[in-house]
């Protein structure tokens, strides 16, 4: 048994995981429309390039920049590059390339891998980037540059997933084991080869656990169980409890020669190596008391949601959608919106939840109790209230992972969570603010130092001309004097 | 189709002010039951007035600030200082001592500060220390257990030193409170720390001074099982509000209380002094926060 630690406080809760789990993962149909966001994550939006009347094949690369590609997920004519709702937490329309399929779903040719260990690690990260993969556990963040450190010892391949509802992983690693151990291999690779390269599973599933043993058999990839309790998928956490190195968020996991990636990100590397497949389809987990059919789902990126939610037999009664799992979800306006490469999980809900009145804080310590990250979300609350943003840093607000668990537990039913969104913002905002009028202040001095300068400059130029213009009429009144006598 | 917009996180514990309040009074009620048996059914007589007090004085004062009335009118916090104040009282107390300490506590203690969660003192504590000082004749009438168990408030006795026929009472109210105690801590209304550190300076300071001098000085089993400790450990001076907040900060808070009770029972002027120990420690709780962050 490999020896594991804790992590400070947690949450046991109610996973809701059995409406999902046990149904096997069944491909969705093809839509009419496809609508592809140029900007999926964090970061600058990519650039089309194709025009508004091509044709393009299913793998086709429609839209690139530095960090991240974007393929069609099926052929078709692109019929529009327009702005479009996306899942964005403010409403935000992104500009999307919007292609009519064919039903044709024809592929570009291919271009498998057959032997990546004969690749330079330089090589097998730039398939990955063509290929167009980011983090699917969540963040989004393009894989190709997580990769990029030296000096990793060890590589963790998260299969936690902690939130409740979710369970696409679950279903991934049960179904597609192999997969998952053998992108983990190619990702050790590309890392330059790791001393040690975990797959790490909540402890919940079974079935995950056991297929992932079988497939690790011949290889040097460790399965390890850790206990079910949330937030164990937290990347701070599953490298705490693994290594038992508590990290900060100022700190990335590379710093101390970690990498942690999901598995369904792993299994689509090594789709990408093996069969030259880019990222055009993910995994969603589509649950909740307004689907009949509760089931995970291979969904074609771009997909409507209303498309996805329809063929799970989604009831007339829905009020509300969530994108993610019930801890750290989207709520999402309407269901005209894409499935993109960090939506893991669709849960439409009956429930019309009756928002329970906020009370004052009575100072119960609860939330401290349970934080994962040990920080005291009382006095953020506190020092947000008061906008004081300058404590609130220094109770640390920026290690904060957002995970809800405070809020969760609040008797007072207070929400701490948008508080600290709103003083993480405030700060920025300041920040910048602060930035640009040091900016200004430092425009503002050179522009007196070059005024000054200049002035100085002119002095000298005038000095010098004069003394040049006296010694001219001087000898200008020489010559004349000199040819007088 | 349309949805509803929230912020994450979607589900809840359903923890809630209400019911941590109503498993408190859960808690009294093996003391309250023992109170009865010993003392009469006085205590329930004054524990409806008080409760009937501080609910109109609550609705009162909602309606004055202009609050809500329903959701503070249902967290039973007012229900729970009438309970505190109600219980730390003499048995045969005049109807309108409690009436006015109650309301003291409500309208003065808790909602000229702010209300719920913004009280610097303990209200049913400064209720009490407010009544002992105006009316200390009233406040030690202890004359009809005086009678019936021919002994004085075990305290007082001991400072008058008088002859203690009975203290049982005492001791068994005592574990009674214990007991609800400790179902608090079983379901996690309360942590250890509060109790714990103030029962173990309490016990600390008191056996010191047992084994310097027994004759002049009490011993420690009997500080614990007399005056308000027990009920002051587990009730009062967990509450969450007035208490420090760090568990840290707690366990020093704590520790001050239990100090605090044996100065005052010991060389003050009073007969017990878990109301004052616990008014005082109040006002240095957020300097302690101030000074220990974790």
């Amino acid at each position: 048994m490999t020896h594991l630690w804790k992590f400070h406080g947690g949450i046991k809760l109610d996973g809701h995981k059995t409406l999902s789990c046990d149904k096997p993962i069944i491909q969705a149909k093809i839509p009419q429309f496809l609508v592809l966001p140029l900007l999926q994550h964090k970061g600058e939006p990519a650039d089309p390039i194709v025009k508004v009347g091509d044709y393009v094949f299913k793998g086709q690369i429609i839209a690139q920049n530095a960090a991240s590609s974007i393929h069609a997920s099926s052929s078709g004519t692109v019929i529009a590059i327009e702005a479009h709702n996306i899942p964005h937490p403010s409403g935000l329309k992104v500009d999307c390339i919007v292609i009519e399929t064919d039903a044709k779903d024809q592929w570009l040719e291919l271009e498998p891998i057959s032997d990546y260990t004969s690749l330079s690690a330089d090589e097998v990260r730039q398939h990955i980037a063509k290929a167009g993969i980011v983090g699917l556990g969540g963040a989004g963040f393009p894989t190709h540059i997580k990769l990029k450190p030296t000096k990793i010892a060890t590589l963790i391949i998260n299969g936690a997933e902690c939130e409740p509802y979710i369970t696409c992983d679950d279903r991934l690693m049960r179904e597609r084991a192999k997969e998952v151990v053998l992108g983990a291999e190619i990702i050790s690779h590309t890392l330059g080869g790791v001393k040690r390269c975990i797959i790490a599973v909540e402890d919940n599933k079974v079935d995950a656990y056991q297929a992932l043993l079988i497939a690790s058999a011949n290889s040097n990839v460790e399965i390890i169980k850790v206990p079910t309790i949330y937030p164990m998928g937290g990347e701070t956490q599953l490298i705490e409890v693994l290594t038992g190195n508590k990290l900060s968020r100022s700190n990335l996991p590379a710093s101390i020669g970690i990498v942690v990636q999901n598995v369904e990100t792993a299994s689509a590397v090594y789709r990408a190596i093996e069969y030259g497949e880019p990222l055009l389809s993910r995994i969603v987990t589509v649950t909740g008391s307004g689907v009949h059919k509760p089931q995970n789902m291979a969904v074609l990126l771009g997909t409507s949601m209303r498309f996805v939610l329809e063929q799970c037999e989604v009831t007339s009664k829905v009020n509300r959608l969530i994108m993610g799992g019930s801890m750290m979800g989207l709520s999402l306006p309407n269901d005209d919106i894409p499935i993109i490469k960090t939506t893991n999980c669709l849960i439409a809900s009956e429930e019309n939840e009756i928002a329970a009145s906020t009370m004052p804080c009575i100072r119960c310590g609860s939330c401290a109790e349970i934080c994962p990250m040990d920080l005291l979300p009382q006095q953020l609350y506190w020092f947000t209230k008061a906008k004081d943003f300058q404590k609130v840093e220094e109770y640390k607000i920026f290690d904060c992972i957002e995970c809800g668990a405070c809020s969760y537990v609040c008797p007072s039913s207070i929400p701490l969570v948008s508080y600290y969104h709103y003083a993480k913002s405030e700060i920025h905002i300041n920040k910048s603010e602060a930035k640009k009028s040091e900016l200004a202040r430092q425009r503002h001095d050179f522009r007196n130092f070059r005024i000054e300068r200049e002035k100085k400059e002119r002095a000298e130029r005038h000095k010098k001309a004069a003394t040049k213009s006296k010694a001219a009429i001087k000898a200008e009144i020489a010559k004349a004097r000199a040819e007088k006598t | 189709m349309e949805f509803k917009v929230s912020n994450a996180p979607f589900i809840h514990n359903n923890n809630s002010v209400s019911k941590i309040m109503r498993q408190l009074l859960y808690a009294l009620m093996p003391a309250i039951v023992v109170y009865v048996y010993f003392f009469g059914w006085n205590i329930v007589v004054n524990l409806f007035i008080a409760s009937i007090t501080a609910l109109s004085c609550e609705a009162l004062m909602l309606l004055l600030r202009k609050r809500p009335l329903r959701a503070f009118l249902t967290d039973y916090s007012a229900i729970v200082t009438a309970f505190l104040l109600a219980l730390a009282l003499p048995p045969f107390v005049p109807w309108w001592i409690t009436v006015l300490g109650t309301a003291f506590a409500i309208i003065v203690a808790k909602h000229v500060y702010g209300g719920l969660g913004y009280n610097l003192f303990n209200p049913a504590m400064a209720a009490y220390a407010m009544l002992l000082i105006s009316f200390p004749l009233q406040m030690s009438d202890w004359s009809v257990i005086l009678d019936t168990l021919s002994g004085a408030t075990p305290l007082d006795a001991i400072k008058n030193q008088l002859k203690i026929t009975d203290l049982k009472a005492w001791e068994w109210i005592n574990l009674a409170f214990l007991l609800g105690g400790c179902w608090l801590l079983y379901k996690k209304v309360i942590t250890w720390h509060i109790p714990v550190a103030m029962l173990i300076s309490l016990i600390i300071i008191s056996a010191i001074f047992f084994l310097i001098n027994p004759n002049l000085y009490s011993s420690p089993l009997f500080h614990l099982l007399n005056g308000a400790t027990i009920m002051g450990a587990f009730f009062i001076a967990t509450d969450p509000v007035t208490a420090a907040t760090s568990n840290k900060a707690r366990l020093i808070y704590a520790a001050g209380i239990g100090i605090l009770i044996y100065v005052i029972r010991t060389w003050g002027a009073y007969p017990d002094a878990v109301a004052f120990a616990v008014l005082l420690m109040n006002m240095a709780a957020p300097t302690i926060d101030y000074y220990v962050k974790s």
